[in-house]
């Protein structure tokens, strides 16, 4: 079974899945994060394929964007870190990236190489459900890689619907209209807006991603949702870390404590 | 119509809307609506009304006897650089503006290369009296500083885009973030005819205009409405877009898209997409595009900020694809060398943008019967600065 349907079989709410950008901020750091993410106890990780020109992203993401390109990450180096990863880690690992480094390295190729990687699912905001559809959801589910949509606040019922159908996976609700960690609190259009989304009882489930930085944040989103997404403010943390795997161990912690119970 | 975007914003395999899912609302509405408005009889006559009273239109077609002489040709200037606000633009941001109040947006934003969209759309905004955000590129903001500052008299905003080589491309990408965040709003009008589907259909429309100009234009002057070469520029390919657009099934007329070689197409340092891109996204269409092999976008370079853009709009990609348009190119010192002959011939100091056409000239072979019509994008007042560090005069 696919490790994110499997994460999902077994836990339904307070799911933490961590966003960091491949090559960042060491070139080899990749490896370091991921397993170090493991044992803090997130449940899930995305790591993000570097682009020249996040057009979604803030500029928390782009600055890790660009370090990472100037470091030397690229498609061929990530999918090898990915295995290395894949040696130990066992949680559900989703890429996510823009389509333009996807289409260049070729999609089939792509697909491929991911699954053997130890893929899971991609998420690319800039690949919409059309093309989806007609063109890349053969090469998608020969290689057992689920696609994670968007929708955001602006999305009409009628849109969310149509995306609940396409997906067959976890749908990624982005929290405000904005890009990556634009706001930090949750404002009460945004809570409407999830509360609405809950109440739409749509089959897949979904996770609140962009600007949830903190345990409040996370505890709010996750009484609507199944979890949330937490990037920039990870990126943040691994901008100014100098002890990386303890700083990452206590931000996991930190962040679903109120979950837990745990104070460490 | 070979050469229209085809239901799904294509054009060929080129174009559609690749766009993250916070844009699709925004994009989803222009797409239903663009065709319904601006066919309508109101937006027609307040768009043929500004053209005609504000912008100056039709502007003159121009047979430049002494450029004539000099290639053997008979070569005629589509005037655009007598367009209010010095360029062709305008005639798109009039356009859009008439589009965004139908829609009901108060704000609009804008990417700029050159200054001469942000400056049209400055200017179109004052006089609708809507707010106005510009982003430009920190590097462009200095070398094309006389239109910061017009864009300021105007009442707009600029703000610099400090990211990548900070020109072109990097405005796009800010404006493209300013209007994932301010979704219900604000109107974002783009300066060419690139992004997600409709902006390059319904931009190239909005600069139709120019070649049904030269068609009846070219009647009083030749007998016929069909020269054998059309010229312009091809930054994103607006300016070329509308000049070719009433020709495209004119299948015996040639057309002509001259790009930015930079210090040469092979020195690292250009913008000549035809030459050097491949098929690939960015800001929001599926065009040609400079690229690395691993999928970045090569930071282009050429001495006009204009045609500093390491892509081109999807209908261009597909007429080079096609074969319809022949897609040619002009080192800066050509352009340099050009802009100062067509002052000197002609009394007209070109935008340096459209000095790459006329540096084209050299390298068409003409014949003395050809008939040539030039598209002078706009006028060299903004680039006054970039022509004296250049010197050679
Ligand atoms: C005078 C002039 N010509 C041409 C261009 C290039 O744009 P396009 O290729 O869209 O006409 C610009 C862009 O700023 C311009 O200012």
């Amino acid at each position: 079974m696919n490790r994110i349907h499997e994460l999902f079989k077994q836990k339904n709410k307070n799911i933490l899945s961590v966003f960091f950008t491949a090559g960042f901020p060491k070139l080899n750091d990749t490896k370091i994060i991921a397993l170090a993410l493991e044992k803090a106890g997130a449940d899930m990780i995305e790591i993000g394929i570097p682009f020249s020109d996040p057009v979604a992203d803030g500029p928390v993401i782009q600055q890790s964007n660009k370090t990472a390109l100037d470091n030397g990450m690229n498609m061929k180096l990530l999918l090898q870190q990915v295995a290395e990863i894949r040696k130990t880690v066992k949680l559900p690992i989703i890429l996510m990236g823009y389509l333009n480094p996807v289409i260049q390295y070729g999609i089939e190729k792509f697909c491929v190489e991911a699954k053997q990687a130890g893929v899971d699912g991609l998420i690319l905001p800039d690949l919409p459900l059309r093309e989806y559809e007609t063109e890349y959801k053969s090469f998608f589910q020969i290689n057992d890689l689920l696609n994670i949509f968007l929708i955001s606040p602006t999305t009409s019922d009628q849109r969310i619907n149509e995306i609940d159908k396409a997906s067959n996976a976890f749908i990624y609700a982005v929290s405000a209209s904005s890009t990556t960690g634009s706001k930090t609190d949750l404002s009460n259009e945004q809570e409407n807006y999830l509360q609405k989304l809950k109440e739409m009882k749509l089959k897949s489930p979904f996770l609140v991603g962009f600007g949830i930085s903190n345990s409040t944040t996370f505890s709010k989103v996750c009484q609507y949702g199944a979890g949330a997404i937490v990037g920039s403010a990870f990126i943040n943390l691994l901008k100014k870390t100098s002890s990386m795997e303890e700083d990452i161990y206590r931000f996991v912690k930190e962040m679903v404590k109120r979950e837990t119970g745990n104070s460490y | 119509m070979k050469y229209t975007i085809d239901e799904n914003g294509c054009y060929g395999k080129f174009g559609g809307a690749f766009i993250p899912e916070m844009l699709y609302p925004n994009v989803e509405e222009l797409r239903l609506n663009y065709q319904t408005i601006i066919q309508s009889a109101d937006f027609i006559n307040e768009f043929q009304y500004l053209l005609r009273h504000y912008v100056g239109r039709p502007t003159p077609l121009f047979f430049a006897a002494r450029l004539s002489e000099k290639y053997r040709a008979k070569i005629f200037l589509k005037r655009e650089d007598l367009c209010h606000t010095g360029a062709h633009k305008i005639n798109n941001t009039i356009g859009q503006i008439l589009l965004a109040r139908r829609l009901g947006k108060r704000k609009i934003i804008a990417e700029t290369g050159a200054g001469q969209h942000g400056v049209a759309t400055a200017t179109v905004c004052a006089l609708m009296g809507m707010d106005c955000i510009v982003y430009m590129g920190q590097l462009d903001m200095e070398r094309q500083r006389p239109n910061v500052e017009r864009m300021r008299i105007l009442g707009a905003h600029v703000i610099a885009a400090t990211s990548g080589n900070m020109t072109l491309k990097d405005a796009t990408n800010e404006a493209m973030r300013h209007w994932i965040n301010n979704p219900t709003d604000t109107h974002y009008i783009i300066g060419s005819v690139v992004g997600p589907h409709p902006y390059p259909d319904m931009v190239a429309q909005f600069q139709s205009v120019i070649s049904e100009e030269i068609k009846k234009q070219l009647i009083n002057e030749i007998g016929n409405p069909y020269p054998d070469y059309v010229v312009a520029c091809v930054g994103g390919g607006s300016n070329a877009a509308g000049a070719y657009y009433h020709f495209l099934n004119d299948e015996p007329v040639q057309l002509i898209g001259v790009e930015a070689a930079g210090k040469g197409i092979n020195t690292n340092e250009s913008a000549a997409t035809t030459a050097l891109g491949k098929v690939g996204i960015l800001h929001g269409s599926k065009s040609l595009l400079m690229q690395t092999e691993d999928g970045q976008v090569i930071e282009p370079y050429s001495i006009s900020a204009g045609l500093d853009y390491p892509g081109i709009g999807p209908l261009h990609a597909h007429l080079f694809d096609a074969g319809r348009v022949r897609f040619i190119s002009a080192t800066d010192d050509e352009a340099m060398n050009a802009g100062i002959e067509l002052s000197r011939l002609e009394g007209i100091i070109p935008a340096i943008e459209s000095a790459h056409a006329v540096a084209a000239l050299s390298q068409l072979a003409l014949s003395e019967e050809d008939v040539v019509v030039l598209n002078l994008s706009g006028r060299g007042d903004k680039d006054l600065e970039t022509y004296i560090k250049w010197g050679k005069y």
